[in-house]
């Protein structure tokens, strides 16, 4: 029997997807069932879509995607933890007909990197933050968030969030869509293929936007597992994510075109 | 020649500026100049001094103990700075708000009503000029065509149909300098 | 001949900054170097040569500017006075690990702590050890006049440039404040976008047109790799001290005794070698320009020849001391002053301190 190789099989007339070359062949080093690397994947696709690759530059911080820049075949800059949106800034005043974009956790965006984060939004940059919010602290083995939810627990909440402890988890994301400087802000996910295509939407709304140099900058959000850290399979996170997280972290656009959508 | 120059006052008699003219007229004929503000929270509202220093050479520092010349223009500086003229050197001041005349005997003295004569010319805020005239009739450092060039190149434009009155001002400082002792 | 200004120190600074080419400069207000800033949003540099100037949120904002603009190929700086610059030490360390070329400034008042905010030199440590972590150097140019806080902007971009490396002018809050005159150099045209990412290859500004991507990054989880850009940053920085240090000597021909001073320490300490000199005693200026790399060759030249005594003068408890004293090996007196906490010592406090500590001593 003769054999038969992969090349063989996966003729041009066959193919119904296929890898972004904006995406190394680097094996990915997120947990597998993990939202990073389809997160990756989007933003690189509509930089690739939009012919941007010798445009674009990305900004990624301290936290699980600090190798951001070994899957992500553009341009990339590595922050330290917090300070992306202040990497974005000096990039973006000085390269206003680039496209610069951020890719934060939790942790980096809406913790130690608070005040760049509220000030890029308040100056209006320019610029794209992709934000992925998993309520953990992922590569530094899963303490507490300032997204972590109310009794969920962590290796610095071992019994579970306590409020009067540690106060409420915190919407950053509805709390920079009440900034004028914010033109698009909207929450995401992609666990599933529906999710991903509407994530993908969205990105590519952003991007545009920046393209566009609509006034403002462009937050998306995406709501992902941590199924490592939350200690739960990948499905098992997936279905916790939607039982728990999506009730409080509601997916769909908080703000358009500049005006906050009516709830 | 280098003459080392403290002006002393209150924060808005124009100490800082009277300085500054003096640095740039010392520009205006290619010398060497130096103004030190003594800077920060006392600048607003209290006392206000700067050390101006001209001269032909290369200025070393920028900060002194003491001065060939001590221009008065309150009680304070004049507690503070007396002392600090060199032996044979000069105190200018405005008698005005005066309670404790100088008394080194070392030193030479000179003093002119800045304060009336600028009242007088019916405008205060030319007061430093009259002294600033005073003291160069007493050490003629910088020509007064240079001190007109260098206040109009410190003076904003919309400023500059005042320099005929800041011209007086500094004339009638020159005439109105009394000698109180000479060593 | 240029154009002469009587100016400030930190207004030098920033129209140097315009002349120099500068794309864009961050920075945070902070007594005493707020002038800078100040001068540079009314001088409108955007209208003159196109360059940005942005008030940032806090200084450590101000540094990651700094980095993300400074790591596309532009010319980037900032200033800020000592608190400020110990907020920006994390930043800087990254820029220093990730060899980014970009001209940071410190006025530098007392300390410790909130400090005052009258003129000292006790940042020495911190700028020349290394401020922050990591084995690391900055370029560090010292002026000691307006006129130098107006010259040493270009030099810094183009020594920062040339290594690859963050250079730091240190100043003080009084050459910051006074104005003295300055011969202003002629507007240095800015580099155009090609002409960036033609000269600068390294630069994050968007893949080449080849295909090739850049990354900037001062991480390395493979300590075996890390190891070996720790020592291709020391071949760097040997090189930097064999070819880039500066500094002036004054009345050295003769000297029997030396004052080692920078900056404001350096003018104060003229005055006293004038002193000295009247006196009859023997005194020459050795004034290190660049405070790292350090004039330790100098140093050890003048003890060759001679020299029977150093005094260190630095408005600190005694810094730089240390490197004199480690060029000078033991083979003679080395002894410090200077005042503290933002005093400024007299030049016949130096004079004093010369005959007791070194000729008396």
């Amino acid at each position: 029997m003769a054999e038969i190789n992969i090349q063989d099989i996966i003729k041009p007339e066959n193919l119904v997807y296929k890898k972004t070359r904006l995406m190394t062949d680097k094996t990915l080093s997120y947990c597998p069932g993990c939202g990073h690397g389809t997160a990756h994947r989007l933003i690189m696709e509509v930089i690739e879509e939009m012919g941007k690759e010798h445009d674009t530059i990305g900004v990624a911080p301290v936290g699980c995607s600090v190798l951001a820049y070994e899957f992500m075949n553009i341009d990339m800059q590595e922050a330290a933890h917090g300070r992306a949106p202040a990497l974005a800034t000096g990039i973006k005043r000085l390269w206003p007909d680039k496209v610069v974009f951020t890719y934060q956790g939790d942790g980096d965006l809406a913790a130690i990197g608070t005040g760049e984060t509220i000030h890029a939004c308040n100056r209006g940059e320019n610029i794209v933050i992709v934000f992925i919010n998993n309520g953990i602290y992922g590569m530094t083995g899963g303490q507490m968030a300032p997204t972590t939810l109310v009794g969920m627990k962590t290796s610095t909440t071992p019994y579970g969030r306590d409020v009067a402890q540690m106060g409420n988890p915190l919407k950053i994301t509805e709390l920079v869509a009440q900034l004028p400087g914010t033109y698009y802000v909207t929450r995401q996910a992609v666990h599933t293929p529906a999710a991903v295509r509407k994530a993908k939407r969205a990105i590519r709304k952003a991007f545009e936007n920046q393209v566009n140099k609509k006034p403002g900058l462009s937050f998306v959000e995406v709501v992902s597992n941590c199924n490592s850290g939350w200690k739960m399979t990948p499905v098992d996170a997936n279905n916790w994510m939607e039982e728990n997280m999506f009730p409080f972290y509601n997916l769909g656009d908080i703000k358009v075109d500049g005006k906050l959508i009516e709830k | 020649m280098t003459e080392e120059i403290i002006i002393a006052g209150f924060g808005g008699q124009g100490v800082l500026s009277m300085g500054k003219i003096l640095a740039y007229s010392g520009i205006m004929q290619n010398q060497e100049v130096s103004w030190m503000p003594a800077y920060g929270p006392e600048m607003r509202g209290g006392t206000a001094n700067v050390t101006a220093i001209i001269s032909d050479e290369r200025i070393s520092s920028p900060i002194l103990q003491v001065f060939d010349t001590a221009i008065i223009l309150n009680q304070q500086s004049m507690d503070k700075f007396e002392s600090a003229v060199k032996p044979g050197g000069i105190l200018l001041y405005d008698p005005n708000g005066i309670s404790h005349h100088p008394s080194r005997k070392d030193i030479n003295i000179y003093k002119v009503e800045g304060a009336k004569l600028a009242a007088e010319m019916g405008n205060t805020k030319i007061f430093n000029m009259v002294v600033l005239g005073a003291y160069l009739k007493i050490r003629p450092i910088v020509k007064l065509e240079n001190v007109m060039k260098g206040l109009k190149k410190s003076l904003p434009e919309r400023y500059h149909k005042l320099l005929p009155l800041n011209e007086d001002a500094i004339n009638m400082g020159m005439k109105n300098v009394i000698t109180v002792q000479e060593v | 001949m240029g154009e002469l200004r009587l100016m400030k120190g930190n207004e030098a600074l920033a129209e140097a900054a315009i002349r120099a080419g500068v794309d864009g400069y961050f920075g945070y207000p902070i007594t005493p170097q707020s002038e800078v800033i100040e001068y540079l949003t009314a001088e409108k540099p955007y209208e003159r040569t196109g360059m940005v100037v942005l008030q940032a949120e806090s200084e450590v904002a101000s540094i990651n500017m700094l980095y993300g603009a400074g790591a596309t190929g532009k010319k980037a700086m900032t200033s800020s006075s000592s608190p400020g610059i110990s907020l920006m030490q994390e930043g800087i360390s990254y820029i220093a690990g990730a060899e980014i070329p970009v001209v940071l400034v410190n006025v530098v008042r007392g300390g410790p702590g909130l400090g005052d905010i009258q003129p000292s030199q006790s940042d020495y440590f911190q700028t020349t050890k290394g401020g922050g972590h990591g084995d690391y150097r900055l370029i560090a140019l010292a002026p000691s006049s307006v006129q130098e806080m107006s010259d040493f902007v270009p030099l810094a971009f183009e020594l920062a440039f040339k290594y690859r490396n963050p250079a730091i002018i240190v100043s003080d809050g009084a050459i910051g404040q006074m104005m003295e005159k300055v011969e202003l150099f002629e507007q240095m045209p800015r580099m155009t976008d090609e002409e960036i990412r033609a000269k600068y290859k390294w630069a994050t500004n968007g893949k080449l047109e080849d295909g090739t991507r850049r990354i900037i990054t001062s991480l390395d989880l493979d300590p075996y790799k890390l190891e070996e850009h720790n020592l291709k940053l020391q071949k760097k920085y040997k090189e930097i001290e064999e070819n880039e240090v500066r500094y002036e000597k004054i009345m050295c021909d003769d000297a029997e005794y030396i004052i080692v001073a920078y900056g404001l320490s350096a003018r104060i300490s003229q005055k006293a070698i004038q002193l000295l000199r009247e006196k009859g005693i023997k005194a020459g200026l050795l004034r290190p320009i660049t405070l790292w790399p350090f004039p330790t060759k100098q140093i050890k030249e003048l003890v060759d020849s001679g020299i029977k005594g150093f005094l260190s003068v630095e408005m600190s408890a005694g810094q730089m001391v240390e490197d004199v004293k480690l060029a000078v090996n033991g083979k003679v007196k080395v002894e410090h002053f200077g005042r503290l906490g933002g005093v400024v010592h007299s030049p016949e406090e130096v004079v004093e301190a010369l005959e007791q500590k070194i000729i008396g001593g």
